[in-house]
């Protein structure tokens, strides 16, 4: 009896130490989003020209949505000349990026799209309805539509050159219909 | 006009212009309890362990929004909630949902008061009869031993 307690003490420590050992691994940063492989909600809003600007109007290209701020430094300035960059890389290649900026004032906005000289379409989301349709949490995150109009990857953080080209590479691969 | 027309064309003006009264009288029919209620379970996105109702962020205010527009679309409460899990997963409740793997958060505290509890009683009830009723006797001490002892003592003083 003295000897089995003696080892059961310890034993049990073991499933708290794997839980805590999983738990600190995880980044509570890193949210699985539900929305991945469903598809993208849909949306109108009006550029900053007061352009039409919907998802549904792109279907049958490879949509890259980009949530970002005027406030959101450093990241959204790290990845305002990459996107702009890949826009003019690859849209003769069925490719559109659209930037949505989110809890933003106007001018601010109008002020980092012509210190970038971004050329892709850019609207508000004055009312966050279609920051949280896709389930943002903060900027910048980017959304990978395919050509189906499936969101495939949710990409939290500032977009590189690299996860641009890898993931629009391999969705301009897949065919525009099922 | 025969007198049933009439009482028809009564009845649709009476009931047009009563919906018509409730619409104007209720520019925001929706009962901001209930809004309140469903924001308190919601978590807010950019912030640690607030809840939607709690938080000043913008994105919280645009959310409470959200749950306004929903409600005023005629949503019930918890098509709202819903709309959000559908989102941004179960994550978004501030308390998971009390079924499946989640049950072990609920279950895993109230299994351990049992366990500690039934330790603790244990333990006691062990002392209280080991004071009681196996005291150890005293070791004799042998008579050489004795001797040896008032020896060293006389020695030391």
């Amino acid at each position: 009896m003295k000897r089995l307690w003696r080892w059961l003490i310890p034993l049990a420590a073991i499933p708290v130490l794997a839980l805590l050992a999983y738990g600190f691994r995880v980044s509570p940063r890193d949210i699985p989003s539900p929305l991945v492989g469903r598809p993208a909600p849909a949306f109108v809003l009006a550029t900053l020209e007061g352009a039409p600007l919907s998802l549904e109007s792109h279907r049958g290209k490879v949509v890259v949505v980009n949530f970002w701020a005027s406030w959101c430094y450093p990241a959204c300035y790290e990845e305002a000349p990459v996107l702009e960059r890949n826009w003019r890389g690859y849209r003769e290649r069925g490719v559109v990026v659209m930037g949505l900026d989110i809890q933003d004032k106007r001018d601010a906005a109008q002020k980092f799209v012509g210190d970038f000289g971004l050329t892709f379409p850019v609207a508000q989301d004055l009312k966050g309805t279609v920051s949280v349709d896709y389930g943002v949490y903060g900027v910048p995150e980017t959304f990978f539509v395919d050509r189906q109009g499936r969101i495939r990857v949710k990409h939290v953080g500032a977009v590189t050159d690299d996860v641009f080209k890898t993931t629009v590479d391999r969705l301009l691969t897949e065919p525009a219909t099922p | 006009m025969s007198r049933v027309t009439l009482a028809l064309l009564a009845t649709l003006i009476v009931l047009g212009a009563t919906s018509f009264a409730a619409g104007a009288q209720g520019a925001s029919p929706v009962n901001e309890q209930t809004v309140y209620d469903i924001a308190t379970q919601l978590r807010c996105v950019v912030c640690q362990n607030l809840s939607v109702a709690d938080s000043p962020s913008e994105m919280a205010s645009q959310m409470r929004g959200i749950i306004r527009e929903r409600l005023a679309a005629g949503e019930s409460p918890a098509q709202v909630q819903r709309y959000f899990v559908d989102r941004y997963g179960e994550w978004i409740l501030l308390s998971p949902p009390r079924r499946g793997f989640n049950l072990l958060v609920w279950l895993l505290p109230l299994a351990a008061v049992v366990v500690g509890l039934a330790a603790a009683a244990t333990l006691i009830w062990r002392w209280s009869h080991r004071t009681r009723g196996a005291r150890p006797a005293p070791a004799a001490v042998d008579a050489a031993m004795s001797e040896r002892i008032r020896r060293e003592l006389e020695r030391e003083s």
